[in-house]
């Protein structure tokens, strides 16, 4: 993938380069890019003047950020409370058999990303899974499986 | 838009917003929350649109749209002004008929309405259904009246009044003193009182004062500061303000989970309208006072809603917290005296300077003051967001607002509190909720999650799943807690596996004393109350776990199997078409069987098998009765 240094230039200029804003400037790239590009991470770090292990450090301790890039399609499972007292667990097994992959991983065609989070805020509808934005409430497991066989 | 420089000028300001508005002209309110938003209220809204333009109503009607109404469960929700008539569930094609019904021949859609399941009764205005009448919706009631991007909507309704009445009329002892004769609490956990923790970081030496609102809400099952934030970002604001005016501190930040994107939206618009209209800034309405205020995004950690961490987190750091003392109120944000408050602690702060010390002192218990917002969950027929006074009993949270469990299945618990909380059985639920005696019953106000179980939940399983959860989110920095919890959650694991060994409580019951006193902050300290609760209330289940291999729920995967009886089975083959594993065998007229191999027990059968045969059951403890021979399967 080729990068625009630009553009992260861009981002980083927003927030005045500073070292403060390092999360947040983190969380700008993460959400043009859906990972953060180690080239990214370079400029980042020459231009705030922050050591890449402390980039490296904060990378891995926030959940939002990935090093590695995401699939075409991104799953998000709710395991909220809520939603894990009402069969969550099964509708995310069942998606893990249906495309192979285990929560937290990317299939090799770069097609799905597989995430679990906690709580969307619409617990009355659990359990809750969003495909790349779209929610889909009261899911069932075998429905879930069933809906994947939409996308490309 | 003009800068607002006095008392006097807001109130004129005000007088002309509300002169141009129509108490007697039609609006429709259109709930556009994450769930109503999840439902479909986009597209309403665009078929609310296009059938007034048919009509050549567009110019006779308002449209507001707003944040979330509470009732998640039923929305999207639409209601009627002036009359307030209330409809739910409702779908872009019964646009059509709101507008020529409603509107034009002021005719009910009868279909649309509350119908209480009980009793049949329908119910018309929000005020007569039973989930909203029963709550006292202090704090969240302005959700409803506002679209959360429009300042003028929050002016119309008193917005900034506080504000102007604290900064010109009253001095930052005086706002203080208030507060603390309202004895408000802190919403974000653990209830401390918000008037002293005030008061400690005004006395704090230092020129240079923070205030922070705690808008992480990590906590997995609760969305109250999410609706807040999102429906009503001005009143959070505008207690921020009043806050920073009575402490003493000339900037404030704003920690939002970055989760919660519409949230940011709508507060970095209510923070521009502010900024224009001088209600931020330099000498907000001419009182002297400065303040501004900046968004920060949090970037996904449960710790980081811990205060200590939190602050950590505004420096650009990692989240790990810091041992207390020094308490924020002296040494906070970049060493300088901090007070950080929860979204829902600073809300009540209007309220209590426009309607005083002793009214808001008036509602709730004896050491428990104000309404508190729940997020009612889990298995129960009215899910959404409740505020209720404090010291209202569980039972009526639960069966009269939240209309009980649905299905006909039997109430087993509620938990409370969450990961820092614990479970309440049955026989307590006349308990009356407010901090201390959710405390005495070994669970937690928390941020105000209420997850409610029915029979077919394990509370075993529940207590492993708030382990795993924290195991996941300890950062990791102390040893008891990261290794504590671990160790709990490995042991917590095998017994709903059926691998528990005898002594396995006893087991727990030492690491959890042991990580709730070595832990260093208030995650690892609280993360054994899961276990320790449903161990007080529920041991019988995990000794069942442990000595009969059972799960009494029937919910343990790895302890339960899945089983068609011969003798009810119709041959209907609606189980095998759903089966997602291919593990169900038959073919027309023939009794369907399970290969136990195959399985993944992911229970869609159950559903699929009709109501009316019922063949299909969960059996733990037992052996899966053999299946009749394949020459003995066929059916009449
Ligand atoms: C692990 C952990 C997570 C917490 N998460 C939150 C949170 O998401 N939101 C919140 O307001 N308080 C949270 N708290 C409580 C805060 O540390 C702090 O007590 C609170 O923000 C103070 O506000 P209050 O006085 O208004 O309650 C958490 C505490 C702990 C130990
Ligand atoms: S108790 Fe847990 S979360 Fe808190 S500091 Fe220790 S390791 Fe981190
Ligand atoms: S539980 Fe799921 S996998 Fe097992 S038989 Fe039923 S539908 Fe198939
Ligand atoms: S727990 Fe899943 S949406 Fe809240
Ligand atoms: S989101 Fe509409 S009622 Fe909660």
């Amino acid at each position: 993938m080729c990068m625009d240094i630009a553009k992260i230039d861009n981002i980083i200029d927003k927030h005045n380069a500073e070292q403060s804003s390092l999360i947040q400037i983190l969380l700008d790239i993460q959400s043009e890019h859906n990972w953060l590009p180690k080239q990214a991470l370079d400029r980042v770090g020459e231009r705030l003047d922050v050591p890449m292990s402390r980039i490296q450090h904060i990378t891995t301790f926030y959940k939002a950020f990935s090093q590695v890039p995401k699939g075409r399609h991104q799953i998000h499972v709710c395991m909220g409370t809520a939603c894990h007292v009402r069969g969550a667990q099964r509708v995310l097994d069942t998606i893990s058999d249906a495309i192979g992959i285990k929560a937290g991983e990317t299939d090799a065609e770069l097609k799905f990303s597989l995430e679990t989070v906690n709580c969307l805020g619409c617990c009355a509808l659990g359990p809750v899974m969003v495909i790349d934005g779209e929610y889909h409430g009261n899911v069932a497991p075998a429905q879930s499986a069933e809906v994947l066989k939409n996308y490309e | 838009m003009p800068r607002i420089n006095s008392p006097a000028e807001l109130e004129e300001f005000r007088r002309a917003i509300l002169s141009k508005r129509d108490d007697k002209r039609p609006c429709i309110t259109l709930c556009s929350g994450s769930a109503c938003h999840a439902t479909g209220s986009e597209k309403v809204a665009d078929a609310i649109m296009a059938e007034l333009e048919s009509h050549g109503l567009k110019d006779q009607v308002d449209v507001r749209r707003t944040g979330c109404h509470g009732f998640c469960e039923q929305g999207p929700i639409l209601v009627v002004y002036p009359e307030g008539i209330s409809y739910l569930k409702v779908k872009p094609e019964d646009v059509c008929e709101i507008v020529s019904h409603t509107f034009k021949e002021k005719k009910l859609v009868e279909r649309l309405l509350y119908v209480d399941p009980n009793t049949g009764d329908k119910s018309s205005h929000e005020h007569d259904i039973p989930f909203y009448k029963n709550q006292q919706r202090l704090i969240l009631g302005l959700n409803t009246k506002i679209d959360p991007k429009s300042l003028e909507d929050y002016l119309a309704v008193g917005g900034y009044q506080a504000m102007a009445k604290a900064l010109l009329q009253m001095t930052p002892e005086q706002v203080i003193g208030e507060v603390k004769q309202a004895k408000l609490r802190g919403r974000g956990g653990a209830g401390f009182p918000s008037g002293t923790k005030w008061e400690f970081a005004r006395n704090a030496p230092g020129d240079q004062k923070y205030v922070v609102v705690n808008c992480d809400e990590g906590d997995p099952g609760a969305y109250m500061d999410r609706a807040l934030m999102e429906g009503n970002p001005f009143t959070v604001l505008e207690g921020l303000l009043i806050g920073a005016y009575a402490i003493g501190a000339s900037e404030g930040y704003i920690y939002v989970r970055q989760e919660y994107p519409l949230a940011v939206d709508n507060l970095t618009v209510a923070i521009r309208e502010a900024e224009e209209h001088g209600f931020l800034g330099k000498n907000i309405l001419g009182s002297g006072f400065d303040f501004t205020v900046k968004v920060h995004r949090g970037a996904g950690a449960f710790i980081c809603g811990e205060e200590t961490s939190l602050l950590q987190s505004l420096e650009g750091k990692p989240g790990e917290p810091k041992p207390r003392p020094p308490f924020p109120a002296v040494r906070g944000l970049w060493g300088k005296p901090t007070n950080i408050n929860n979204v829902e602690t600073w809300a009540n702060i209007p309220v209590i300077i426009n309607k005083g010390a002793e009214y808001f002192s008036s509602i709730g218990t004896e050491s428990s003051k104000g309404t508190k917002v729940f997020s009612l969950v889990g298995k129960v027929n009215n899910t959404g967001l409740v505020e209720v006074p404090m010291g209202m009993p569980l039972r009526d949270i639960i069966f009269k607002i939240g209309g009980g469990v649905p299905n006909g299945k039997k109430f087993k618990a509620v938990q409370t509190g969450g990961p820092s909380g614990g479970c309440i059985p049955e026989e307590y639920l006349d308990v009356k909720v407010d901090f201390d005696e959710l405390m005495k019953m070994g669970a937690m106000m928390g941020s105000g999650g209420m997850i409610v179980m029915d029979e077919d939940t394990c509370l075993v399983d529940i207590a492993r799943y708030f382990l795993e959860f924290l195991s996941d989110e300890s950062c990791g920095k102390c040893v008891p807690c990261r290794e504590g919890i671990r160790q709990m959650l490995k042991v917590m694991t095998a017994i709903t596996q059926g691998k528990g060994k005898e002594g396995d409580i006893e087991l727990l019951e030492n690491m959890a004393m042991a990580t709730q006193g070595a832990a260093l902050c208030a995650l690892g300290k609280t993360a054994p109350n899961p276990v320790l609760s449903t161990l007080k209330y529920f041991r019988h289940e995990y000794e069942a776990h442990i000595k009969e291999k059972r799960c009494p729920a029937l919910s343990c995967k790895e302890l339960i199997a899945f089983h068609i009886e011969p003798a009810k089975c119709k041959g209907c083959g609606s189980c095998l078409r759903k089966c997602p594993a291919n593990a169900i065998e038959g073919g027309k007229k023939t009794i369907h069987v399970i290969d136990q191999e195959k399985c993944t027990k992911c229970g869609t059968c159950i559903e699929a098998c009709p109501a009316a045969f019922q063949a299909i059951s969960k059996l733990s403890g037992v052996p899966v009765p053999e299946p009749p021979a394949p020459s003995a399967r066929a059916l009449a």
